[in-house]
């Protein structure tokens, strides 16, 4: 058990509850542009990354994590097909069903079977690319 | 539809940003949920999958009181027939892993220290997510 872990895990957790982003119906209010446009989803992405940019300059002004050995190292400059093609085809999965990952998972303990099939084919996804190319990483 | 609810989406952005933040600052970690949820589930034996089993484990507690408390938290059913959930889950599990991120890792990680990649990735899966939604939610009830 990693506690760091867990208390991260918990504040996400919240914060996906607590916005409505665990509501596939909310997020398709702002995907939406033909309904009735709901903006929350800017909010809780303008207020989110406000807290991340602060982060950033954090991790800036200090040699090393708290309990940890290393930052991450610079992002990557590399622009491809890869990279723009998956971002195209996640958005175009999220767009159909207003699930992103982290909502969909936390959203299994609301027990409505679409969150447990979107889930399985979500890991399904994954996995084809993770056989393909298990050295892929995190941006 | 829902209402414009501008409180809880900057509480709700603040604390999901913070749970992304105790683990950058504290870890050194990038806590990008499709990579997260690829490491747990994922063929790697990268020794890491502990503090990601971790992260999911906490989220999935603090969702579970909502669920109790709050049953209203989550909608109780999806917005369209089972079979389009199920491409979706497919195309959005695939689509992340390709571009290595999803909203948390490129969205609010990579945008908050001016990734290019991250910038270029997040406008894509934004702009494409709202042309895939109005197209059909202009079908709706039919599909």
């Amino acid at each position: 058990m990693n506690l760091l872990a867990i208390l991260g895990g918990a504040l996400f957790g919240a914060g996906v509850c607590i916005s409505g982003m665990v509501r596939p119906s909310k997020v398709l209010g702002f995907l939406d542009f033909g309904g009735a446009f709901d903006a929350s989803l800017l909010l809780v992405m303008a207020s989110a990354l406000a807290v991340t940019v602060i982060a950033w300059r954090i991790v800036a002004k200090r040699r090393l994590p708290r309990f940890a050995t290393a930052f991450p190292a610079p992002p990557s400059q590399l622009v491809d097909l890869r990279l723009v093609g998956g971002a195209a085809i996640f958005g175009v999965g999220w767009g159909l069903s207003g699930y992103c990952p982290g909502p969909a998972v936390v959203s299994l303990v609301s027990g409505v079977p679409a969150v447990f099939v979107f889930c399985a084919a979500m890991a399904a996804g994954m996995f084809v690319v993770e056989l393909r190319d298990p050295s892929s990483r995190d941006d | 539809m829902h209402e414009f609810t501008p409180g809880h989406a900057i509480a709700g952005g603040i604390l999901i940003a913070l749970g992304l933040a105790v683990m950058l600052i504290g870890s050194g970690r990038i806590a990008g949920l499709s990579g997260i949820v690829a490491g747990v589930i994922g063929l790697k034996r990268t020794g890491d999958r502990g503090w990601r089993a971790s992260f999911l484990i906490g989220a999935l507690a603090v969702g579970a009181i909502f669920e109790v408390a709050q049953p209203r938290t989550f909608d109780g059913s999806a917005p369209h027939p089972m079979w389009l959930v199920a491409i979706s889950g497919v195309l959005v599990g695939f689509g992340t892993r390709l571009s290595n991120g999803c909203t948390s890792g490129h969205g609010l990680c990579g945008i908050g220290r001016f990734s290019k990649r991250s910038i270029i990735a997040t406008a894509t899966f934004f702009g494409i997510g709202v042309v895939t939604a109005t197209i059909v939610g202009r079908f709706g009830g039919v599909v």
